[in-house]
């Protein structure tokens, strides 16, 4: 019995819905999170998960000899819009719908 | 016996129902028009009376409009199903379609072309409903375009591929206008029939339009066929150079048309090189550009932030859109000055276009 209850509770954490980040966090240039917004919620990992790929695609691009002012990474659900900050950068993150989009 | 055909109208917007009351209402056949704010309502009203059309928003709280059209075809598979929404994504309009309705409008589209729609609605309420088949067909552009000729319609067929548009205008089993991107007659023609896929509808017939194509139907299939088959598989190489020839003088007039600055399209890495159109150094570009969205797509996975749609940039010299298409990259670099609200849809045609 204690070996189905703990089945159960182990499936019943799976299966829990993660909520999209909202907020805005700043990233210093090493990746590490200077400032957030962000509710504490959220898991810490994630967020700097977010901060490393978007320096990433900045780092890339000064490599490709196109340096970029800022980057919006539009996905299904989240909104993703960055700034580069002198090596750093401002990350926006809005979660986005069907709903949200506004109509033409 | 209905003497007048009733039209109930689905929208969660009261002040849009009554505008399009007003509206509909001044339709020659003179309907009667019914509305609702909340899908219940509506399938109620469907329940109790007899509709010949309903015409539903997609956007609603609680059950939203493709909700309400899949239990509608469900439920009521004779009536006819109009959707008129402001939501501007074909993917919707593509569900629409895959749902049977008879047509999908824009709200923007309405306002600007009412007569348009009007007339469509009027011929949707015309329609004999006891006679004829309906359904979702899977029929190459050429067997319908033989279907309408020797049915001898008059009809405009709107071809729907993505973000493009074409249009081709009959009478009487006649073609007589082709239209897409900026393209007409039989050079449109010719562009319309190498679509692979795509959604149709039928508008009413436009007449008085200007004719543009006088040659025969089966003259213009037969060329375009083997036009299509000599730039698959070249026999000679002057027949390999004009293909090529062709393609690129399309590429160029498509680049220009759409005012973007230049166009890399990459395929898979070790799958060919990439192709560039107004800038060097493509192999760095197109580098950065298949990066950038793995990169995107690896953090979407991480976070579970769904799938991907595009990337957009702005450097210092250049507005930039990083879209997939397929299995290769795109990357369109637009001026400064262009719109950043229009610069998605441009890509999306742009890139629709380029390997067609």
């Amino acid at each position: 019995m204690g070996f189905i209850k703990k089945l159960a509770r182990l499936f019943r954490s799976r299966a829990a819905i993660r909520q999209l980040p909202v907020g805005s966090l700043t990233v210093n240039r090493d990746g590490q999170i200077i400032t957030s917004t962000v509710s504490s919620t959220y898991p810490k990992s994630l967020l700097d998960e977010i901060g490393h790929e978007v320096l990433a695609l900045f780092r890339e691009a000064r490599a490709a000899q196109l340096p970029l002012a800022e980057v919006s990474v539009h996905f299904g659900s989240l909104l993703i819009t960055a700034r580069e900050l002198r090596g750093g950068t401002i990350i926006f993150l809005r979660p986005q719908s069907v709903l949200s989009q506004p109509p033409n | 016996m209905e003497s007048t055909h009733k039209i109930l109208i689905l929208d969660d917007d009261a002040d849009w129902l009554e505008l399009c009351r007003e509206i509909f209402s001044r339709l020659p056949s003179r309907p009667e028009i019914r509305t609702a704010t909340a899908s219940s309502r509506a399938l109620g009203l469907l329940d109790s009376e007899p509709f010949r059309l309903l015409i539903c928003d997609l956007k609603m709280p609680r059950m939203d409009g493709l909700q309400v059209l899949s239990v509608v075809r469900r439920r009521f598979p004779g009536l006819r199903t109009i959707v008129l929404s402001g939501l501007e994504d074909e993917e919707f309009r593509s569900r629409a379609y895959a749902l049977g309705v008879d047509l999908f409008w824009l709200k923007s589209d309405m306002q600007q072309d009412s007569k348009m729609f009007l007339d469509c609605i009027e011929s949707l309420l015309g329609r004999d409903s006891d006679g004829g088949f309906r359904g979702i067909q899977s029929k190459g552009l050429m067997d319908i375009i033989q279907m309408e000729c020797l049915s001898r319609s008059s009809t405009v067929l709107r071809i729907t591929r993505g973000p493009l548009v074409a249009k081709l205008w009959f009478q009487e089993g006649e073609l007589f206008d082709a239209e897409v991107e900026g393209a007409r007659g039989e050079a449109a023609f010719r562009r319309i029939l190498a679509w692979k896929s795509g959604t149709f509808e039928n508008l009413p017939a436009e007449p008085d339009r200007e004719r543009t194509i006088t040659r025969p139907i089966n003259a213009l299939l037969l060329e375009s066929a083997q036009a299509m088959d000599e730039n698959a598989n070249p026999a000679t190489e002057t027949q390999f150079f004009d293909a090529s020839h062709r393609k690129l003088t399309w590429k160029l007039s498509l680049l220009t048309r759409e005012g973007a600055e230049f166009v890399i399209s990459a395929p898979p890495e070790g799958h060919g090189e990439p192709e560039a159109f107004g800038v060097q150094a493509s192999e760095q570009l197109a580098g950065w550009t298949r990066n950038s969205l793995e990169i995107a797509r690896r953090l979407g996975e991480t976070i579970e932030a769904g799938p991907l749609s595009h990337i957009a940039a702005n450097g210092m010299e250049k507005q930039l859109t990083v879209l997939a298409h397929g299995k290769k990259s795109f990357l369109v670099g637009w001026p400064l000055a262009a719109d950043a609200n229009q610069l998605l849809e441009q890509s999306k045609k742009l890139v629709a276009s380029w390997d067609s």
